[in-house]
């Protein structure tokens, strides 16, 4: 298999080291949830690669159908989908309250304004 | 027939309520539905404890799909008890949360709230009553969910960036839980906790599950607001409305907490965590450290919930130090604590909302005289604060004593110490908040504060008393706690 046979966890690792960096690093909140929903995509793809099998098709009742990828981890992350979505919502109503009531959405001028965040 | 179903019924009832009370579009009704929806949730978390600790456990087949391909409701003695703290909590602040959202909360948002707060409940619920490790997680995200819009609700601008900073690293957190989850049917091909805990030890050499391990203690300390993760827990506790903070602080943790038992203990075993993986000394040290770090921040803060949040912190502190003994006194003393602290903790925000109620204010030094203004308020902070400090007849000193029994089986002498200094730093904090209210003459006098009304104090003294009544007859708190513990680490008590 080798280093490259993995690539897909190799995707996996750089995206969610993408995301968490995104998340650390920028002041304006409406990158940081971009950050986030990157760092929750690549444990998307982390869920749905790994119920993938060499020359599985659908799993499927049908004739010359025998090799099949698991559908278990494709179910579960259509749920987390719903998650990170809902997730993402959430926060960028949060965003658009903290501009009405702050004037700006970056994470140093709100600091200056009242020493949260 | 209704008794057999009774634990789909505990996550059901609120699960449907909460949309009920968007419908019912009346501040009023909806208030009036979410108090007997959780009355109704603490006495079904009433019957399934009984049942358990008379028959044994519970297992609950969802939908008629039998364990490990459906999703299982599991009612063991550990889950039982958290059951009966979170609704417990949940029917008394209901009636609190009247006045208190009347106050603080518009009327066109008061339905949501409700809306919201049982929502909230039902994730709560569901985490301690899922057998199934990815339920788990969504429950988990339920209850996160709503308690980032419960927040986010406070009359402050500031409830909106700690809202929107607990939704960054409560994200996190579950997200890593999320991996955790992954990892493990990646190597066992199964959801199922009891199916996972039978098929781990055959692949738990591996590089996987030793990842796996990592990202859920790690995601599940985030959410349970573990020293040094606990960064998202002062803001948002301190300016969440006085029902939410009650709500969460005295549940939200303790559920996080638990989850963590259950993936420690039930899934990878304590042999695994605490043999195979260093689990011990570091929650040991963690626990510490954060008993002493929280404890002496609370010290220096000017705002009263701010000082409670920080207790909070060293407080879980108590019950990871209980749990990083792995033996059965040390987790029993954990699971007391985890009990315990609700009670103290929910009857003190209670009390502090009530204070809110009437001044308007959270800073000490407007709270100067306020034990003349408001006796039966100030009285039920001051038991509360014994409480926390661990004074015999009250609840902590329960958890203390077996905490340092604890200790003192495995000799380890100076944690023992360590655990009694840190009430003394209790001692100071609490002090600071009684010395205002009772010694520092008002700034001005103003006559107008009263009393709490009986509709704020009745819930609270409901707990207060509660906290004397457990520090006295501990047959039951102690009894569930032991069973649980043995129960967890496979030995019969």
């Amino acid at each position: 298999m080798g280093i490259l046979g993995h690539y897909n966890y190799w995707i996996v690792i750089f995206l969610m080291m993408v995301g968490f960096y995104i998340v650390i690093s920028h002041g304006n909140l409406v990158k940081k949830i971009v950050g986030l929903n990157i760092f929750q995509a690549s444990v998307f793809i982390l869920y749905i690669s790994m119920g993938k099998i060499h020359g599985g098709t659908a799993p499927i009742v049908a004739e010359g159908v025998s090799r099949y990828s698991n559908p278990l981890p494709h179910v579960l992350i259509l749920t987390a989908i719903v998650v990170g979505v809902a997730t993402t919502a959430l926060g960028l109503a949060l965003v658009v309250r903290i501009n009405e009531a702050y004037g700006t959405v970056e994470e140093d001028e709100i600091h200056a304004k009242d020493s949260s965040l | 027939m209704i008794r057999q179903h009774l634990p789909a019924l505990q996550v059901i009832l609120p699960l449907l309520a909460a949309p009920t009370c968007l419908l019912l579009r009346r501040a009023g009704l909806a208030w009036l539905f979410a108090t007997v929806v959780g009355f109704a949730t603490f006495a079904i978390a009433i019957l399934l404890l009984r049942q358990v600790l008379s028959q044994g456990d519970i297992a609950y087949a969802m939908g008629g799909w039998s364990a490990p391909w459906g999703i299982q409701y599991y009612v063991d003695p550990v889950s039982a008890l958290v059951l009966l703290i979170v609704s417990g909590i949940s029917a008394v602040v209901l009636p609190y949360a009247a006045r208190s959202v009347a106050q603080e909360i518009p009327s066109e948002r008061r339905c949501v709230f409700y809306t919201l707060f049982l929502l909230c409940l039902a994730g709560m619920l569901g985490i301690a009553i899922t057998g199934d490790a990815f339920n788990l997680f969504v429950f988990l995200e339920i209850s996160s969910l709503s308690s980032y819009a419960l927040i986010s609700m406070g009359q402050d601008r500031r409830a909106l960036t700690s809202s929107y900073q607990y939704l960054i690293m409560g994200t996190i957190g579950a997200t890593f839980i999320l991996i955790g989850v992954g990892l493990l049917y990646v190597m066992t091909g199964t959801l199922n906790m009891q199916d996972l805990a039978q098929r781990l030890p055959a692949v738990a050499t591996t590089r996987t599950i030793h990842t796996a391990f990592a990202f859920l203690v790690v995601g599940l300390s985030l959410k349970l607001a573990l020293f040094p993760l606990h960064l998202w827990l002062p803001n948002a506790y301190t300016f969440a409305p006085s029902v939410v903070t009650t709500f969460l602080a005295a549940t939200a943790t303790k559920v996080a907490l638990y989850a963590l038992l259950r993936f420690v203990f039930t899934i990878f075993g304590a042999e695994y965590a605490f043999n195979t993986m260093p689990l011990g000394p570091t929650l040991l040290l963690l626990a510490l450290l954060g008993l002493f770090v929280a404890s002496a921040v609370a010290i220096f803060q000017e705002n009263i919930k701010r000082i409670l949040a920080y207790s909070s912190v060293a407080q879980i502190g108590y019950m990871i130090l209980g749990i990083s003994f792995a033996t059965v006194t040390g987790v029993s003393a954990g699971i007391l604590h985890l009990f315990n602290h609700a009670l103290m903790k929910g009857a003190l925000f209670m009390a502090v909302g009530a204070i809110f109620l009437r001044t308007g204010s959270m800073q000490l030094q407007h709270l100067a005289g306020i034990g003349r203004r408001m006796p039966w308020t100030m009285a039920a902070v001051v038991i509360g604060g014994l409480s926390l400090i661990g004074v015999p007849l009250t609840v902590g000193f329960i958890s203390k004593w077996y905490l340092i029994q604890a200790a003192l089986e495995r000799g380890w002498w100076p944690v023992a110490v360590l655990v009694l200094i840190g009430s003394l730093l209790a001692l100071v904090y609490v002090w600071r908040i009684l010395e205002a209210a009772y010694f520092d003459a008002p700034a001005k006098p103003d006559a107008h504060i009263k009393e709490a009304p009986l509709s704020l104090l009745i819930p609270t003294w409901a707990l207060v008393l509660a906290n004397i009544y457990f520090g006295i007859d501990t047959s039951l708190t102690v009894g569930v706690a032991r069973q649980a513990a043995g129960l967890l680490l496979g030995v019969q008590p």
